[in-house]
Parts: C-alpha cells; sequence; structure tokens
C-alpha cells in the first residue's frame, strides 16, 4: 500500500508506481513510490503532521510542498533539519521528527502553550534575569527547548567536493521564463548553464495542467548542446562578477558566468486568521505540487478561501482529484469570477477567519468564513463548514534572493499589492514570474529577449533584439491584504519562529517600528525560511498598524545562503597546504618526530617521544663534539637580481650591502614601517648584480610580497624571484664538518684562510651543484649547502656516508633551538614581538647608519632617540633552579616588566640558560631579576652574551 | 515563571512600554551630539547622563539605532587580553556586563560560557601562555590547559592529532561570555532616553562645524539640519576614517570588511566559546540554538558590506576539521561589517587636536565587548575633557610618539 490517498494518471509525475519505497517516520513503517519526498508519502498515508513548532510546539505539517518551511524540517541519522518535502525518499530511510520531547504525538513541550499568555513578544528580554545569576539557570532551559535538529556528534564529514563551472549566461530556473531564456541565449551562441531545483524541468507548468507544454520545452533544452542542465540543483548564491554557488546533493559547483538570468518564479503567500499554521492549511499551489506531482489526493472536503481567480484553477484541480470543495471564499466581492466545480458553494465577498481544529491540534476538523467588511476585518461568521483542507490563494511574493544578493532593494506597488524588482548590476536580469510578469505567453516572449540580451552581454550578439509584446501585468494575482487578526490569537504570520499578529502590534507598542528593529525583537524573518513566507505580510501589518503605506515601510535585507547549504558542502573536501622537504622521509626513516613550521613540517628530534630530552641533548652535543645535519631547506630563498640589486637590499633591510665583496654573506634584519623586525636571514653576494637571500621558514612568503609590494612602488631595475621550493639546504655543522666535506669537494679549498667564516663559494658537493654558505647560526664550524631541491636526497645520504667515521647524525630543530640560544641568536617571532625594535633586541649593530633611507628607518631613529622601554638579555639560572618556561613573566617590583623568551638547559654548559625583556635599568650584566615561575618568584642573573664561546672562535675556526 | 512575566499574562491589554521614545524634532543645539548610535554611543549617552547628569544630548545615527556593527558582530566577550593597559580596560568592562541586566532593565541574555583559545603550534603554545601570564598577575582568570582538559570543556570538538593542526593546548578563560548584541543597544537607548537624551536615527551628520580659526568644534550639519554642539562625540567604527576626515583629522585605521554567519536553530552541541587563530575561526552557539561563526577578515580595504563565497569555503573547511559532525549543518546567513584596524589592535579613544572633539574609533574586531567600559570612560573624558585614566594608553597621538599598545596577540580574528 503506497497510501491511502493516492491518485491515478496523469496525476503524479515525479513518481514511479512500479517501485514502492519504504521507510519509517518516528519509528513507524510507511510504503511510499520513487520520486514521493517524505512529506508526500506520509501525507498520501494520512500523516500530515512532520514537526513541532519553535516557541509554542504545535503540530505543524507541509504547506507548500515546496521545501522551504521550518515547518517541514526533519532529522535523518546524522543530519539535521532536513526538509521533509525536499528530501527524496530511499528504500529503509530512518525519519524522525524535531523538537519534541517524548515524541511527535506527546510533545512535553506542547504544555508550554498554556503558558503563551505569559510569553508576549520578547518576553526573554523582560525578565529572568534578576537575582543576578538568574539567567544562568534559566538559560540552560531555555536552550533545551530551542533549537530543532540534533548533531550526532559521530557524523563524519566526508563525500563532499567541488567543482568548477563556467558559462556565458547562467540561468537559474528551469520554468516556461528559464528555459525560454536559455533557448533565445543558446540561439545566439552563447553556452548555457541552466540550473533547476526539480528532478524534472518545467517549474510552475509541472503543477499547473501545463505538463505537455513544459515536457515539450524541455525536449527543446536537451536537445541543445549549448545548454548544459543541472537538476535537481540549487543556486544559493550571486556573488560579485557573476560568481554563482549551485548545490547538487553533496557538491558544490562555483560557476563564473558572464550575465545570469535569474527566472526563480515566485512564491505564494499565506493568509492569516486563527489556527493558521493547523496541518492541513495548505497553499494553493502546495495542493496543486501534491496533485500534480506526487499523485497524492490532498484531503477529502476542502474549503478554498481565494483572493484571485488562482484560486478557481486550484478548486477545479482538487475537485479533479476527488476532493469535494465544499466551500469557495472569495475575499473580493462579486464580480466576473471563473467557474466553480459542481457542488461548491461561492461565498463573494467572504474570508475565512479561523479553522476549527482536531484534537490536539493534529489537523483541521472545519474552517469558519464570514463576511469581509473592512480591510483586515470580517462581520459575523457563518456557520463553521466543516472539511478537512483549508486551501488559500492570495497572491506571491517573488522569490527574489538571488537578485537581493547583487545589492537590489525590493520595493512596492501599492496598485498591484506586490513586491517589485529595483535596479540591477549590468548582466543580472530578471524573467518570469520573479519579476511579477505572469502572462504565459507574455513570460515567454519577454524571457526571449532577455535570453538575447544576456548572451549579448556575455559577447554573444547575434541579430536584432526579439520584440516582446506587451506584459498585460500583474494586476489581480495579489490581495493587498488577506489578513484577519482574530483575538483569541493562534493567528500566525512567522510560523518559523510562532509570530502573531498580536506580536507586531505589541512589538510596535513596544517602540519597535523600524522593520530591522521590528524583526530583531520579534525574530520574525530570522527563522530557516528567512521570511519567504512572513516578509510581506510583515510589511502590509506594520503599514496597516502605522497607518503608511507599506512602500514607506521597507523590508530587511535578504542576505546569502538563498537556499541553506551545509557546511560539508560548503567546506568540500578543504585543501590545507601541507609542504614537506626534499628530505622528509629520510627523517621518518630516521626515525624523527615531524613538527608543524608554518606550512611545512619539520623534525623535531630524532628518537621516539619517551626519550625526547635525552635525544635532544645528544644532537646538541653531536653537534658541539663531532658534526651534524639539519635540514634547513624550509628556509626561504630569494633571488634578487639586477642592475639595482644592492640598493633594492639597502632599502628593504636595515644593514649595507652596497660594497659587499663577491663571494660573502651578510646578515640581513627587515623591519615593518614601524620600525619592528619582521624577518632575518643572510644575504650572499653571488655576483655583481646577484645576490641570493634567505629568509625564515614561517617568514618567507610575507617577505617575499614585501619585497614586490615595495618594488612596485621603487620600480628599481631588479627581478625577484622566490625559489624556496627549488633549492634543498642541509647545515653541516660541528668541529669535523669540514674534515667530513672536503673528500666530497676535490674542487674546493676549504680551509679558513680560502673559505673564511661568512663567504660563499659554488661547487659541487658529491657531484651535485651547490651553493655552500660558511655561516654559524648555531656557532660551530659549519656549511649550509644549497642544492637543487631534486638532489636532496643524494647529497643527504653522501654526507652522513661520508660522515659515518665521525660520528655524523642527523639533528632537529629543538636541538637546533638551543644550540642557537647558546650563542645568543634570536628567532625572530620568538624572542620578538609585533612591537620589537632593533635596540630592543641589542641590535642595533645590524643597522647601517649612513644610508639615506631603509624601511622602517625613520622610525627606528625616533625609537632610538628616546630611552628604552626595555631590553632583551641573556640570563642564567643555577641546574637546580626551577624550569622556567618561554613566556612566564619577568617581575620589577609588582608590574610586568617583560618576558621569558627562550629558555632551555644548556647540555654543553650544564645550566639553565634564557633571553628575557628586563627593565632596562636591570638589563647590565651581574643584575639580578625576577621571574614569576610556576606563580612562585625566581631569582636569575642576567649575563653577558654569547652563552657559549663569546669570542666566536669556533664558528671561524 | 518569573514575576516579571505577571503583568503581561494578566493584564487585558498589553502593558506596552516604549523602548525608544518617538523621534522627536532636531533642536538647534545641544551641549553634547554624539556621531554614531550604535552599542558605543548609547552606552556613552547613558553614562553622560546617569554618571555626570549631562542630559543635554542628541544621539545621531544614519541608519536605526543599533544597525552597524553593534547588530553585526558575534557577541563574544573576554578580557584575556596581552598588554596590561588592554587587560585593565577589559577587565572593567566585564565587571560592567555583569550587572548590566540589572542595571539597565533588560535582560541582555548574558551568559558565561567559559572561552577557548585553541593553540595548534608551538608558537601559538607560547602567545597562550604569554597571555595566560600576564592575565594571571593581573587577576584576570585564564590559564593554559591541555588537550585532557580541553576534552572536557568541549567533549564534541576533535582532539585528534592526525589532522593539519591537532590541538596542542588552549587558553583557557572561564568568565568568556556572549550575550545579545542588539538588546544591549536596545537596554542603553531606553535608559538614555529616560534620562532626557534625545535619540535620532535616520539623522546622518553630512558635516561638522568649527570656530572661525578651526581649533574648536561648534556643531554638525545633518541631513535633518544644522545643529550646533559644544561638544562632539564619534563612535562610527567602519566609517571612523570618514567622519574623522570631515574633523581633520587623519586615522591610522584601515576599514576592512568582516564577514560572519550563523546556522538554523539546532539542540545543544556546544557550551563553550571556541576560537582558533591559527584555523581563523571561532564559533559559540546561541540561547537559540544557532552556531554563531566567523573566521578571517577580508584580505583587503573596502567599504562595503558585501558577502563573499569564498570566506565561507575558508571557514567550514577548517571549522570541519575541529568539528566534523557539524558537516551536515544548515548554513541560515551570512553578512559583514566593517572593522576599524588599528595597527597595534588597540583602540584610539580620547580628546583629538580639535577642540571638543572626541574619539571612538579603531575598534576593530574586538568593539563589542568593550561596549560597557567605552561608555564609561568616553562619558567621563566627554564630561570632564580629560581622558579617562583606563584609556590613557589609547590616545591617538600615541602612534605619533611610538608608544603602541601591541594587541596582536590576543586578537582573536585572523587578520
Amino acid at each position: 500500500m503506497t497510501g491511502r490517498h493516492r491518485l491515478d494518471p496523469p496525476f503524479g509525475r515525479h513518481i514511479d508506481r512500479e517501485r514502492p519505497v519504504r521507510f519509517h517516520f518516528e519509528g513507524r513503517r510507511y510504503e511510499g513510490l520513487a520520486g514521493d519526498t517524505v512529506a508526500s508519502a506520509l501525507w498520501a498515508n494520512g500523516m500530515r503532521v512532520l514537526a513541532r513548532s519553535f516557541k509554542y510546539h504545535r503540530p505543524r505539517g507541509p504547506r507548500s510542498f515546496a521545501g522551504a518551511e521550518a515547518d517541514t524540517l526533519v532529522q535523518l541519522p546524522g543530519r539535521p533539519n532536513i526538509p521533509a518535502d525536499g528530501l527524496p525518499i530511499t528504500e529503509g530511510l530512518e525519519v524522525t521528527a524535531q523538537n519534541c520531547a517524548g515524541g511527535l504525538e506527546r510533545d512535553r513541550g506542547a504544555r508550554l502553550a498554556r503558558f503563551a499568555r505569559f510569553m508576549p513578544v520578547g518576553f526573554y528580554y523582560k525578565a529572568f534575569y534578576r537575582p543576578s545569576g538568574a539567567w544562568d539557570w534559566w538559560e540552560k532551559t531555555f536552550r533545551r527547548m530551542t533549537g530543532l535538529g540534533r548533531v550526532d556528534p559521530d557524523t563524519p564529514h566526508a563525500g563532499h567536493d567541488k567543482q568548477y563551472l563556467f558559462a556565458d549566461v547562467a540561468v537559474i530556473g528551469g520554468g516556461l521564463a528559464g528555459m525560454s531564456a536559455a533557448l533565445a541565449a543558446a540561439d545566439s551562441g552563447a553556452d548555457v548553464l541552466l540550473v533547476d531545483d526539480q528532478p524534472g524541468l518545467g517549474g510552475a507548468m509541472a503543477y499547473t495542467g501545463r505538463q505537455g507544454e513544459a515536457a515539450a520545452l524541455a525536449g527543446e533544452v536537451a536537445a541543445r548542446v549549448e545548454i548544459r542542465v543541472l537538476a535537481p540543483a540549487s543556486c544559493s548564491g550571486w556573488f560579485a562578477d557573476h560568481w554563482l554557488a549551485v548545490v547538487a546533493g553533496r557538491r558544490l559547483y562555483k560557476v563564473r558566468a558572464k550575465a545570469t538570468v535569474v527566472a526563480t518564479g515566485a512564491i505564494e503567500q499565506p493568509m492569516v486568521f486563527a489556527n493558521n499554521d493547523l496541518p492541513g492549511v495548505l497553499l494553493g499551489s502546495g495542493a496543486q505540487r501534491l496533485i500534480h506531482l506526487y499523485g497524492v489526493r490532498p484531503g477529502t472536503r476542502a474549503v478554498v478561501v481565494t483572493g484571485n481567480d488562482q484560486g478557481y484553477a486550484v478548486a477545479a484541480d482538487l475537485a479533479a482529484a476527488g476532493v469535494e470543495v465544499a466551500a469557495l471564499a472569495d475575499l473580493r466581492g462579486a464580480g466576473d469570477r471563473p467557474p466553480v466545480p459542481d457542488g461548491a458553494r461561492v461565498h463573494a465577498g467572504h474570508t475565512v477567519v479561523e479553522a476549527l481544529p482536531l484534537a490536539g491540534n493534529w489537523g483541521v476538523a472545519a474552517a469558519v468564513l464570514a463576511p469581509v467588511i473592512a480591510q483586515g476585518q470580517a462581520g459575523t461568521p457563518l456557520p463553521p463548514v466543516d472539511c478537512d483542507l483549508v486551501v488559500t490563494s492570495v497572491g506571491v511574493m517573488p522569490a527574489a534572493h538571488l537578485l537581493c544578493h547583487s545589492g537590489m532593494r525590493l520595493g512596492y506597488d501599492d496598485d498591484l499589492a506586490m513586491l517589485t524588482l529595483g535596479d540591477l548590476p549590468d548582466g543580472l536580469f530578471a524573467a518570469g514570474k520573479v519579476a511579477n510578469s505572469f502572462d504565459p505567453a507574455a513570460v515567454a516572449a519577454e524571457a526571449k529577449r532577455i535570453g538575447w540580451q544576456a548572451a549579448a552581454h556575455a559577447g554573444h550578439k547575434t541579430g536584432r533584439m526579439p520584440r516582446a509584446p506587451k506584459d498585460p501585468g500583474a494586476a489581480g494575482i495579489n490581495h493587498p491584504f488577506p489578513y484577519f487578526p482574530q483575538p483569541q490569537g493562534h493567528d500566525f504570520v512567522d510560523l518559523d519562529e510562532d509570530q502573531q499578529t498580536a506580536d507586531i502590534a505589541n512589538a510596535l507598542a513596544d517602540g519597535f517600528d523600524h522593520v530591522e528593529l521590528l524583526k530583531r525583537y520579534t525574530t520574525i524573518g530570522m527563522g530557516p525560511s528567512q521570511g519567504r513566507h512572513s516578509q510581506l505580510a510583515t510589511l502590509r501589518l506594520v503599514a496597516h498598524a502605522k497607518g503608511c503605506q507599506p512602500a514607506e515601510v521597507g523590508l530587511t535585507t535578504l542576505r546569502p545562503p538563498a537556499v541553506p547549504e551545509t557546511m560539508g558542502v560548503l567546506a568540500g573536501r578543504g585543501f590545507e597546504p601541507e609542504r614537506l622537504t626534499q628530505l622528509h622521509h629520510r627523517h621518518l626513516d630516521a626515525g624523527a618526530q615531524m613538527m608543524p613550521a608554518g606550512v611545512w613540517w619539520r623534525p623535531a628530534y630524532y628518537a621516539a617521544p619517551d626519550r625526547r630530552d635525552e635525544a635532544i641533548r645528544e644532537e646538541a652535543l653531536a653537534i658541539r663534539r663531532r658534526v651534524g645535519l639539519i635540514d634547513v631547506s624550509t628556509l626561504g630563498g630569494i633571488e634578487v637580481r639586477g642592475p639595482d640589486a644592492a640598493e633594492f637590499l639597502e632599502r628593504i633591510y636595515t644593514f649595507a650591502y652596497a660594497r659587499q665583496p663577491v663571494g660573502r654573506s651578510r646578515y640581513v634584519l627587515m623591519c615593518d614601517q614601524t620600525g619592528a623586525i619582521v624577518d632575518d636571514g643572510v644575504a650572499c653576494r653571488l655576483a655583481e648584480r646577484h645576490f641570493y637571500v634567505t629568509a625564515t621558514t614561517t617568514g618567507a612568503d610575507g617577505v617575499y610580497r614585501q619585497m614586490l609590494w615595495w618594488n612596485a612602488q621603487w620600480r628599481l631595475s631588479v627581478d625577484i624571484a622566490n625559489v624556496t621550493a627549488a633549492y634543498c639546504g642541509i647545515n653541516i655543522a660541528g668541529p669535523k664538518s669540514r674534515a667530513v666535506l672536503a673528500p666530497l669537494v676535490p674542487g674546493l679549498e676549504l680551509s679558513g684562510e680560502a673559505f673564511p667564516y661568512m663567504g660563499v663559494r659554488e661547487a659541487e658537493v658529491a657531484g651535485i651543484p651547490c651553493r655552500i654558505l660558511r655561516v654559524g647560526f648555531v656557532g660551530e664550524l659549519g656549511y649550509e649547502l644549497h642544492a637543487p631541491a631534486g638532489c636532496g636526497e643524494a647529497l643527504w645520504d653522501a654526507l652522513m656516508a661520508a660522515g659515518q667515521a665521525a660520528g655524523i647524525r642527523p639533528v632537529g630543530i629543538e636541538a637546533q633551538r638551543i644550540l642557537r640560544l647558546e650563542k645568543g641568536h634570536i628567532i625572530v617571532g620568538q624572542d620578538t614581538d609585533s612591537l620589537t625594535f632593533p635596540q630592543e633586541a641589542d641590535m642595533a649593530w645590524a643597522i647601517a647608519r649612513k644610508k639615506p633611507f631603509f624601511v622602517g628607518g625613520r622610525s627606528i631613529e625616533i625609537l632610538a632617540a628616546r630611552p628604552l622601554t626595555r631590553k632583551l638579555v641573556g640570563f642564567t639560572l643555577l641546574a637546580h633552579a626551577p624550569m622556567p618556561q618561554e613566556c612566564e613573566l619577568v617581575i620589577q617590583g609588582t608590574g610586568i616588566v617583560g618576558r621569558v623568551t627562550s629558555v632551555a638547559r644548556s647540555p654543553v654548559l650544564g645550566r639553565i640558560i634564557g633571553l628575557a625583556y628586563v627593565a632596562p635599568d636591570d638589563a647590565a650584566p651581574g643584575r639580578t631579576i625576577h621571574l614569576k615561575v610556576s606563580g612562585r618568584y625566581v631569582e636569575a642573573e642576567v649575563v653577558a652574551l654569547p652563552f657559549y664561546d663569546p669570542d666566536n672562535t669556533r664558528q671561524s675556526l | 515563571m518569573p514575576l516579571g512575566l505577571l503583568k503581561y499574562g494578566l493584564a487585558r491589554r498589553y502593558p506596552a512600554s516604549r523602548h525608544f521614545p518617538i523621534r522627536p524634532p532636531l533642536k538647534d543645539g545641544y551641549d553634547v551630539v554624539i556621531i554614531g548610535g550604535g552599542g558605543h554611543g548609547l552606552a556613552a549617552a547613558w553614562h553622560l547622563a546617569h554618571d555626570h547628569g549631562v542630559t543635554d544630548v542628541a544621539v545621531l545615527d544614519k541608519g536605526y539605532l543599533g544597525g552597524g556593527n553593534t547588530a553585526r558582530n558575534t557577541a563574544i566577550i573576554r578580557s584575556n587580553y596581552l598588554t596590561p593597559e588592554g587587560v585593565a580596560f577589559y577587565a572593567r568592562s566585564m565587571d560592567l556586563w555583569r550587572d548590566l541586566s540589572a542595571r539597565l532593565r533588560i535582560n541582555i541574555l548574558y551568559s558565561q560560557r567559559g572561552h577557548l583559545t585553541l593553540a595548534h603550534t608551538d608558537a601559538a603554545v607560547r602567545t597562550m601562555r604569554w597571555r595566560a601570564e600576564v592575565n594571571k598577575h593581573l587577576d584576570v582568570d585564564s590559564q593554559l590547559i591541555w588537550p585532557d582538559e580541553i576534552a572536557r570543556l568541549a567533549p564534541t570538538m576533535s582532539l585528534s592529532r592526525s589532522v593539519r593542526y591537532p590541538v596542542l593546548a588552549a587558553l583557557y578563560h572561564p568568565p568568556g561570555a556572549i550575550a545579545r548584541h542588539d538588546a544591549v543597544a536596545w537596554g542603553y537607548a531606553r535608559a538614555a532616553a529616560r534620562k532626557g537624551v534625545e535619540l535620532h536615527p535616520q539623522t546622518e551628520v553630512t558635516g561638522l562645524l568649527t570656530s572661525p580659526d578651526g581649533s574648536r568644534i561648534t556643531g554638525v550639519e545633518t541631513t535633518r539640519g544644522t545643529v550646533r554642539a559644544h561638544r562632539v562625540l564619534q563612535a562610527v567604527a567602519g566609517y571612523s576614517g570618514q567622519v574623522a576626515g570631515m574633523a581633520g583629522l587623519k586615522l591610522p585605521i584601515r576599514s576592512i570588511p568582516l564577514q560572519a554567519c550563523v546556522s538554523q536553530p539546532l539542540k545543544p552541541f556546544l557550551d563553550p566559546i571556541i576560537v582558533s587563530g591559527s584555523l581563523h575561526i571561532y564559533i559559540s552557539q546561541s540561547a537559540r540554538g544557532e552556531f554563531v561563526m566567523g573566521g578571517a577578515s577580508d584580505p583587503y580595504p573596502l567599504y562595503s558590506t558585501r558577502s563573499t563565497l569564498d570566506f565561507k569555503e575558508g571557514l567550514f573547511a577548517h571549522m570541519l576539521e575541529l568539528f566534523p559532525a557539524l558537516s551536515e549543518v544548515p548554513i541560515m546567513r551570512q553578512w559583514a561589517g566593517i572593522t576599524d584596524m588599528t595597527p597595534d589592535f588597540s583602540p584610539v579613544m580620547g580628546p583629538t587636536p580639535l577642540e571638543g572633539y572626541y574619539i571612538d574609533a579603531g575598534w576593530g574586531t574586538w568593539g563589542f565587548k568593550a561596549t560597557p567600559v567605552c561608555g564609561e570612560t568616553m562619558a567621563h573624558t566627554v564630561a570632564t575633557g580629560r581622558p579617562h585614566p583606563l584609556i590613557e594608553s589609547f590616545a591617538l597621538s600615541r602612534f605619533a610618539r611610538f608608544d603602541q599598545v601591541g594587541e596582536k596577540g590576543a586578537a582573536s580574528v585572523g587578520q
């Protein structure tokens, strides 16, 4: 049994009667047909209630069958807030209702409705805050009551991806207007992307008895190679320059179009009367979708309430589907109206004022009609009419969300009682009902013209612009005020948020008379459907209450997304850059623990984690006593070449480079315009006009960017290239490094005289062409070898083999940090902060005084002329003292004067050493400073830097 | 059922009480004109009236009250800053926040959730320890915690080690809170209006009037006419540079869009506020059940509040590293505000070279949490003509003096 209320063909365009599908809702088993949504299949089985409402926990069901109301949101395993009227059923699907405690039928939350009188608009602002701290308790209760679905903490993020698409013309909406526009654009030779959110093209034609037309047009579209159709897919956002987000299942298409045609149609709007939220109160288009798309008879006995001629078509469809139309109330007075189904009693000039509920508000039992006596007012009610359906047809608002994303503001036309479009940016077009065009012939013709224009905008101008006949207009579509507030309430304006007409009136009385304030105070329009069914009513009700025109009230902004997007679809697979050096696998083979350094991974130390401290100590001592290898490939490498290369470095860095000899390297220190230190490294002069500059691992990209940025202004004749990835770097350091290296560089004299400290040479090492830098970051004799990246492993292997007898070993970053600390070298970013300038870090020596300009120079001059407020110094502690941690504070008196920036137990010195910012009057060696270590004060002694080898004899051997 | 709601249930008619008086005609002149009817301007107005008896005050705003960054921020409140000046300032703000509902007689839904700033790298761990140490020394409740404790506070967050940036530690700030931002503006507005302050929404300032020698402010030009004023305070966030420009001031401020977004409402999933500077994300769950989320600032200065797709893509790629379980949660709305960024990530507050003209700017991504203390200190400054002691170090002149107050290390938002 696939539902008691199934209709025979031709009804049921989407369903496949041969393929029953079983699923569960609230633990009960149901059977539907392939092509059904959860909502249509349940309705076919007589189940109209899908959810409990946000505030009062009233039973709610679908009204539009278009997938846009909070009242149809259901829970799937691991997936909250899924619109049941947009969710196709699949075999074995487990669906449960949301926002109900103890099941949909016995929701304990429904008791809240009894206290509705005590919960006026914005009630949570009016109480719960006294005594102090009371809200902490209340909030927990509130949080349990609010919220709809549940997040399953075990939900994986998987299976999402993204794809770029390009089109001359993107057409959003595959109804009459969209298909016509797409065909016209294709006729002009444009590549067209047609996006539609339904399983088949056709738009409103598919459920208004024009399936034949729809199929014919869809056939034409399918036959065109220029048109690519994405369906079902939802365009959720229009961003600047026709950048569109289109969601299809678990894929996000990012579409760049040259022009966009929005043909998204119109959203039918509900009426306001008492109990207008009951399951069984349907929009006309909702009833029609149920009948035509899903082949489901909406009910047995209906009362139709209409403010336009469309309501008569709905009544006819209901009758054709076997629903008895008991009465048709026309809000308008007597006039020339379309025919009504046999047996339907027409009440001209009448409205519905109340739907009488079944027990527990589970559905509709009857409708109460009454004569309309003035705008929003009804007279003496007629006797109730028994029915299980109340179907309304009172007008629409344009589905203009995508247009609004461009910054367009909706207006209001008082004569038509319709929202109207404003100015659109170049290349963005609107066609069909979204543009308030309703006559099919006019829509088709106008859409062809717009398709032609869009193609022309995209550079495909063919022939003459098609002519469009005059549009007969949209008069009679919208009733200006189909709202009949009732003293007993339950006359809902925003069903997502359970806001009623009295809430609007009361909010206005509380002074919230600007629409934005009203929205924020009442939360109207802030629920999952984002005002789709409440914005127009609110606008009119506010205008009515204030005695002004709706156009003067204005609307709140419609923001992206136009339809909900999940976080997963936006995230996609997530591409987080990750860089590995050429030697990465050598490190892993050697048992390294890797650590992140910016986007890179670097070896921290080479041992199991439980041997960490021991390994670091051994590695540090290896370099002090024998020889070690450090992977320095992550250091930035930047080539600066050209006639102005030296001049460029003079301006970028603080030091002097104009007279730097070829074959020598020199320290570089970069400051920003405020004089703060931002990076350091060395500049190697490889030729008169060629420098090879290093930068820190995490600073390299910023340095390169800064260089380009500055030279865009200076226009010096230099070429700047970031070659970090092109080179692999290995530092071989330690007293035995020369002996290990020598046999590998037969062509190069390595003696201290021939290749002194700070020298730079280019030579082959083990047959691999290298730039060899004699530098001393770790304070021992050492050579940095920069080789082509592809040769990294070969070079590493050659060095390890050559050093085997000397006891060579790989050395990680942690040991390097200790070694450089022993030498008093700073790490930019660790020993400096965003305000540190060179004098504070005792680096005045790195500033060339005579050059006319360098970045930050003027600031440094001003800063240097003032008394220092802090200074970076070395300090030492006795070996048994408690070990301070980096960033613990230096206290003078009771005030903070600085912090420990680096600290370690020196293996070679046998004591705790560190760098810290101290007060200038405590900066002299021998002074005692006070560190706050784990909350207790510890004395430390300021000592001169460097801690190790103060005469620098070892590095310049 | 709290007593405060009884009257609503028992009264025959809804006992309305206007939050905002009907907008009066603009007078020829006021003692004080405040440009900007957001949280800061309204709080300053209330403190002027309440603390100093200065009630001849008009608050002007080009839009509706509280419609700028007050309406657009993600409402996070904390005081775990990095400099002693910053900590003292924001700690005072926390003191004021705690009593604010009772003082303003509106429930601002102030919710102390605890605030976790995650560290994913060694460098970040160091910065967190620095902040924790400074905070502790200055009696702010803040500490460095490790993954076991993090797991206890945020059990639904992934602490997997096999992700690109595993969580190594966090700065835990138990007093961290969120509040209903709109209610803050409404509360100050109502309280100020009851003291006699005039509220003038939809009144845009188009120019400033000065004495003939240009040394002193004398009034403002507005879309509703000219208004004389003895003293003028500007509190306009993203438009600070433009308004200050009318006063002949050049601010070291760049206006950069910052975007945020909100999910559909869901049942409670996350209690604390989670921030990750390395991943450029922050998230909290509101009392309504919505996830309120933000990420890095846009990469360029702009005076536009348009939304972008890239923002959401980057935000959620990172968000799902920490919260893979949110993968199927629908996003409901995104928006942008314009942040007024200073070079040192501290505000610009106090008197200006134009006599009688006061500035409250440079609020970047940290303005909402400062709302109460800004009101208090700016009111003091305007009323006495001397900067309040808590804001002396935030003077505009600090940039010329190279006395920056470096708070970059305490910023939540990636730049």
